[in-house]
């Protein structure tokens, strides 16, 4: 903390600060020297074509692209034509401009999309230098070609191609070039020694800076900032000029005492910046002017870029990769040494709180009585956006939070967004993603446009994150990135719907899911296609529905290439019953029982097996006796067999199927009942102890209106059960005396609740006194 | 219990409003078939459409002829044939194939399929891969709602809870999410939704998609809340025997959009007869909540005094028999016609569901709830299973046995299903397999606690087995915590104390007593604190997935609650829901998918 000035350069009344953004995780041999380097504004990708300009046509040289922190994106060998520049659409597209006019365009991952053409004159004409350029219409290229004659196209979304008039007195390649965007249109500034030209569709206008040096006798370089309402040039005399792109106004002239070209011009602003200032580099050398005299120098041990930003000058060498800008007026408040500011003393405060001292008290008093506690906490917020270090911002946070508590209708939005925007710009800035965003920038680029970002380089969880966290409506958010991420895969060809599935709530996919099942199948091999499925549960069962109706053989095929042997057993099974004869059926339950020892279901296995015998048996019987019995389940079989009285066939099904005795009482029971066989009933129910007991012998009476059959039992059944029995046969006398016996209070209202009046009154009386006793235990 | 008896009952939506507009837009497919046709109507679809648009309208759009769908060669001379469907692959196939014998034969006719409530893409493909896409033109009839009464409407989509269920297949639910989109575009939008369930949220999230997408109409909002549940929330309370007048007769003789049709024996004649079932019914609207036993008494009384009212007749001079017989006599004879009807069918109930089977059916049924004797009800489902007593019974009782107990022990698993196998024949296995797969009917993992089911969870981890690992987790996730739930939320009131089934307390009064449905209790416990807090300890026994969004207009004025079960509800709920309305001084509106007693097998 103690440090956060360290880095600061005072320079006029600002100050500028350089902040280390990535040590670069790249290996580059001989640095960026002898590269074509290309690195996309806001924190995006870093393009190299190493030894581009080494002519021989065999050479292949190597396509690289990086992140901003130097971790590689994609690599190929450049196999087509001369490249010229390298540049960055603003949806971080690569764009590759050939000799021969031809752009070649690839994403971020080095996949090639398109190419087009700027036209017949430039191909005949060779490209001499180009420049790509961002404008609200999009991103654009201008070309100045062999012939001395620009053509420019402002969106290559949309090319229309323009060639600007011819620039009078033009010998040889000007001195220096850029392109601006004014009233609308683009334009072309080109310096021609000490004359200035602008170049618009119709005409050649030429304009003289105001205040220029008179020593100068050429411009050299120029340079527009990234609003493109700044213009700087830099003379042959050393001197920077400053002023307004349409040249009507001077800012500031600055003497560099260096005469030497430089290598590269930027301009170093900000919003709301206090002073312009552009930054001039030579080989090893980097200097900041501003309106003073004075500048800043700073010493570069390696090759280096300018990447102009929003908001500074990013440089990136070969090893490092740093962010120059001018401190922003709430960091510059809140740390400039002995600052009085609010937010300055609110950040002491809390230091001091911290250290638990009473000192606390004192800051915070000093800023409240000039009642400036909101402006301090607004600071601290302002300030910890502006910082790079995550410790730096918790610290301004805390502070902000701290000073908060003292506030009572201070407004949270600032701060909660606050937090939450760097929290995203935390993850993005991390180094395994290496997009350096600042919080300008951030705010600039839009949340929408950063998960496009997130998206072209296929960080799709981040992305989601980033919209889960900073609740991104699901439209915009989550399922746009979704989107994205189906296509991607489909478009791969490979792992296709893992993403559709992923959320399941993410609805009118079903429709989708289907559309992408139907069409897989239809393209890929089985094999694979299954593969697929397998991990998709989603996509499965909507196949499986599917092949419900339309391709049974592909259900097994299905369950066969997942191994899922209980299901291919149940398909056996379910197959077994659509067949009519019975060497099929019992060749389909053969094969479910294989299945089912297979998936280590003993229990269906040895079911489906006395499924089988069970139907031989059923056969062998129809064939001797005549009687319809195949596909009857047991109990029905035995029911059958009870009935027409095959007795030892019923006993034998009995013994060989393990029938519980209870069941097998059951069938014998009503089998006898049904023919009124009361003789044979009676034997039966003595021939051991009945496991049903005796009760379902008097229902079973009384069911066929046998009420003197059913007496014979009522004195075998059971305690609990006489009342019942008793009353099934209409005893209520019996049952009476049973439920006094038992002192059952809930059974004694049963039968109470069966006398009627034609009852023996004296019973019912007794019946009463005896619930009363039972009632007062 | 007329609700329109109650004082400040808010006024009911206008529910023909939505029959009018899916007859205006049949109406229109059918005129873009011009010319005589013949109509073939999937068998499910006949008396929902019968609803909607009689065969005299029909008639008057050139329709000629009407069938079934019944997938079987047809004979039809006409030149035009119109299919109304529902997507179903099968159908299509049948389609497809009627299609290419005609060209076979070398006929032209021409044909349309209209697919309702939508289209499906799996259809389409059907009708590619025949070779038929260009000889038959398609078209979707946006029937999404058909109003059974005053209070109930159903999308009448019975494969619903299979297809979401068990099978994983989410197609119905943008169907759901459409339904619920067209009545907010009818009766305006809802100032609040409240929701249980994966089926529940999805259906939300592709509502509000649907929101997103058309434009807000301002108007006066006819609904105040909606609550979305799945059924596999509740299970349990569709395996409960239903004892209340209207749900008794749907278990006896089967409801099917909203009518019932009571044969010989009720009618005490040698037809058939179908009759509607809904408010219109005044003998009906007075008995379908009641619990059944106070059904017959009612009937009496009723029966008393239409007695009385025909004896105006005696005594009566003949300008007095004029007017009697003109104003009040068709009145009186609709009536007595009615009466007879529901003496009929209560005497039936009361002849089976008296009897002592019944009641020891109840019987289990209540100590499985409490968590009561177990073991004496293993032992009565055995029995019940032995002696073949009823094929569906037996499977409720077990699976009502498994979601109260957490599962069915290893050892009990293995013999009732043995048991009731070798009753009913091993195709049961398939029965068993779904059950299983439902959460219905499982076997406990003996031995196996949490810690060693993650173990085995963390050595599947592996692309390969995601699949198994996702089945895993939602076996795992499944686990009922009936036991825990019901404590937590009181759903089964003490016992032993007298429960008067006359003058109900509580909702409790459906099950005579013994349970509150837990789908009506969440929803009550809901409404009453406005969202969820405070249920957190339920939903995370219920597995999450709830949710409470506020819209954006909000008023309060209106009190009409709109309930859709996603799976189908019993007739029991909706009676509970009703008793809750009369307490609460608000109106349920429900939306059903389909009408279920659970019933699944093969």
């Amino acid at each position: 903390m103690a440090f956060v000035t360290a880095n600061w350069n005072p320079l006029g009344d600002a100050f500028y600060r350089k902040i280390e953004l990535y040590e670069m995780g790249w290996n580059l041999k001989d640095g960026l020297r002898d590269c074509l380097v290309a690195a996309a504004p806001y924190g995006g990708p870093i393009a190299l074509l190493k030894a581009h300009n080494r002519c021989s046509p065999s050479a292949r040289p190597q396509l690289e692209i990086f992140s901003s922190s130097g971790l590689p994106l994609a690599s190929f060998p450049w196999k087509s034509g001369v490249v010229k520049q390298l540049g960055w659409t603003v949806s971080d597209d690569l764009l590759c401009v050939q000799e021969d006019g031809t752009v070649l365009v690839y994403d971020l991952l080095g996949g090639f999309k398109r190419h087009f053409s700027m036209g017949n004159e430039v191909s005949q004409s060779q490209v001499l230098e180009t420049k790509i350029f961002h404008s609200p219409y999009g991103t654009g290229v201008a070309i100045l070609t062999g012939a001395l004659r620009f053509t420019l196209a402002t969106n290559i979304d949309d090319i229309k191609l323009r060639r600007l008039p011819e620039v009078p007195g033009l010998q040889g390649a000007p001195s220096c070039w850029a392109v601006l965007t004014q009233d609308r249109q683009s334009k072309v500034l080109v310096a021609n020694g000490s004359h200035l030209f602008v170049l618009d569709n119709t005409a050649c206008t030429p304009v003289t800076p105001p205040g220029l040096s008179p020593q100068a006798s050429s411009i050299v370089h120029m340079c527009v900032s990234f609003s493109y309402k700044y213009l700087a040039l830099l003379t042959d005399s050393g001197h920077v000029w400053m002023g307004t792109s349409n040249l009507k106004e001077k800012l500031s002239e600055v003497d560099t005492k260096i005469k030497a070209p430089p290598k590269q011009m930027a301009w170093c602003r900000r919003p709301k910046s206090q002073q312009p200032s552009a930054v001039v580099m030579w080989d090893g050398l980097l200097l900041v002017v501003g309106e003073c005299k004075e500048t800043i120098q700073y010493h570069l041990d390696d090759d280096s870029i300018l990447v102009p930003e929003l908001d500074g000058v990013r440089i990136i060498s070969g090893t490092h990769h740093e962010l120059l800008q001018e401190v922003p007026g709430a960091c510059e408040e809140i740390f400039k040494i002995a600052s009085m500011a609010p937010g300055a003393l609110l950040l002491e405060a809390h230091k001091e709180y911290e250290k638990e001292s009473q000192k606390a008290d004192e800051y915070l008093r000093e800023i409240k009585e000039q009642s400036l506690l909101s402006e301090a906490v607004r600071q601290c917020v302002e300030a910890a956006g502006h910082e790079h270090e995550p410790e730096t911002q918790k610290t301004l946070l805390r502070a902000a939070s701290f000073g908060k508590c003292f506030l009572s209708n201070f407004p949270p939005e600032q701060f909660v967004s606050m937090c939450r925007d760097l929290r995203v710009l935390n993850a993005v800035r991390d180094y395994t993603v290496g997009i350096p965003l600042s919080h300008t920038q951030f705010k600039q680029m839009t949340i929408q446009v950063l998960i496009d970002r997130l998206v072209y380089r296929k960080l799709y969880p981040l992305a989601i994150e980033v919209c889960r966290y900073l609740k991104t409506p699901e439209y915009q958010g989550v399922s746009r990135v979704l989107k994205y991420w189906a296509c991607y895969k489909v478009c791969k060809k490979k792992n296709y719907i893992l993403i559709i599935f992923v959320q399941p709530y993410c609805m009118p996919s079903c429709m989708l899911v289907y559309t992408v099942v139907m069409y897989l199948k239809n393209e890929l091999n089985r094999g694979d296609f299954f593969m697929m499925l397998r991990n998709q549960p989603v996509a499965l069962s909507l196949y499986k529905q599917f092949c419900k109706h339309q391709e049974q053989d592909t259900l097994k095929d299905l369950f066969n290439q997942d191994d899922d042997h209980e299901e291919l057993g149940n398909f056996y099974v379910k197959a077994s019953y659509k067949e009519q004869r019975l060497e099929a059926r019992i060749a389909h339950l053969q094969s479910a029982v294989d299945e089912y020892y297979k998936a280590k279901n003993e229990f269906s296995a040895k079911t489906t097996e006395d499924e089988m015998r069970l139907l031989r048996f059923q056969r062998k019987l129809e064939e001797e006796k005549g009687e319809q019995l195949v596909g009857f389940s047991l109990h029905d079989t035995m029911t059958t067999l009870l009935s027409v009285g095959l007795h030892k066939h019923a006993e034998q099904l009995y013994k060989d199927f393990r029938v519980p005795d209870k069941r097998f009482w059951w069938l014998r029971l009503k089998a006898l009942a049904e023919k009124e066989d009361w003789e044979e009933l009676e034997k039966f129910s003595k021939s051991k102890k009945s496991p049903i007991g005796y009760l379902p012998f008097v229902e079973v009476c009384i069911k066929h209106h046998n009420k003197y059959e059913a007496r014979k039992y009522v004195s075998k059944v059971t305690l609990e059960q006489k009342v019942k029995a008793h009353l099934a046969v209409g005893d209520v006398e019996g049952a009476a005396e049973a439920a006094i016996e038992r002192r059952n209070e809930s059974e004694i209202g049963t039968v109470l609740s069966r006398c009627s009046a034609t009852t023996d009154h004296l019973l019912v009386e007794r019946l009463n006194r005896a619930k009363a006793t039972v009632a007062k235990k | 219990m007329a609700h329109t008896e109650w004082r400040d009952a808010p006024e009911l939506p206008d529910f023909s409003l939505l029959k009018r507009l899916a007859r205006d837009q049949l109406i229109f497919l059918l005129e873009q078939l011009p010319g005589k046709k013949d109509l073939f109507i999937d068998a499910d679809l006949m008396s929902p459409l019968d609803r909607i648009a009689n065969v005299t309208i029909l008639k008057q759009h050139e329709v000629d002829k009407l069938y079934k769908v019944e997938l079987k060669p047809i004979v039809s001379s006409s030149d035009q044939l119109c299919f109304l469907i529902r997507p179903r692959i099968q159908t299509v196939k049948w389609i497809s194939d009627l299609v290419n014998a005609d060209k076979v034969a070398g006929r032209f006719r021409r044909y349309k399929i209209i697919f309702t409530p939508q289209k499906f893409y799996a259809c389409e493909t059907v009708l590619e891969e025949q070779g038929v896409y260009g000889d038959v033109t398609t078209d979707e009839w946006n029937f999404y709602i058909l109003p059974l009464d005053d209070d109930i409407l159903s999308l009448e989509l019975p494969e619903f809870f299979r297809d979401n269920f068990l099978e994983g297949d989410q197609r119905w639910v943008t169907t759901a999410g459409s339904a619920l989109h067209l009545l907010q575009s009818v009766y305006g939008s809802f100032s609040k939704v409240y929701g249980i369930g994966r089926c529940a949220k999805m259906v939300y999230e592709s509502w509000r998609e649907l929101m997103e997408e058309g434009e807000q109409r301002t108007r006066q909002p006819e609904f105040a809340k909606v609550f979305l549940v799945d059924r596999d929330v509740d299970f349990v309370t569709p395996l409960c025997s239903q004892v209340v007048y209207e749900g008794l007769v749907d278990d006896l003789f089967r409801i099917k959009c909203g009518t019932v049709e009571l044969g010989p024996d009720v009618t005490s004649s040698d037809k058939s007869i179908k009759v509607m079932l809904n408010s219109q019914d005044k003998v009906f609207s007075e008995i379908r909540n009641e619990h059944f036993s106070n059904v017959f008494g009612f009937l009496s009384q009723k029966a008393k005094n239409l007695q009385t009212a025909y004896d105006k007749r005696r005594g009566m001079d003949i300008q007095q028999m004029k007017a009697f017989v003109s104003d009040e006599l068709k009145g009186l004879k609709q009536e007595h016609r009615l009466l007879s009807l529901h003496i009929g069918a209560s005497e039936s109930m009361m002849k089976k569901k008296t009897k002592q089977d019944f009641q020891e059916l109840l019987k289990t049924e209540h100590s499985l709830l409490e968590g009561f004797e177990i073991r004496e009800c293993i032992t009565y489902i055995e029995e019940h299973i032995n002696r073949q007593v009823s094929m569906i019974d037996s499977l409720r009782l077990l699976c009502l046995l498994s979601i109260t107990e957490n599962g069915l022990l290893s050892k009990d698993y293995r013999s009732l299903k043995a048991q009731y196998l070798q009753s009913y024949g091993i195709k049961h296995l398939l029965t068993f397999a779904n059950l299983r797969q439902l959460g219905l009917l499982e076997e406990q993992q003996a031995g196996e606690t949490l810690t060693v089911m993650e173990s085995k969870v963390g050595k599947l981890v592996n692309d390969k087995t995601v699949g198994k690992l996702t089945d895993a987790f939602s076996s795992l996730a499944k686990k009922s915590n009936f036991r825990a739930l019901s404590k937590r939320l009181a759903l089964v009131p003490k016992s032993g104390e007298e429960y008067d089934l006359r003058v109900p307390r509580d909702m409790a009064y459906v099950f005579s007593g013994a349970y509150i449905p837990l789908s009506c209790k969440l929803i009550e416990q809901v409404l009453e604190r406005d969202g969820w807090t405070g249920l957190e300890e339920v939903t995370r026994m219920l597995n999450g997935q709830e949710f409470a969004v506020t819209a954006r207009n909000k008023t309060d004025a209106q009190r009409i609650v709109l309930v859709m079960f996603l799976g189908g509800c019993t007739f029991s709920e909706i009676s509970a829901l009703r008793f809750l309305g009369k307490e609460r001084d608000a109106y349920y509106v429900k939306q059903i998918e389909y009408m279920v007693n659970i019933k699944l097998s093969i």
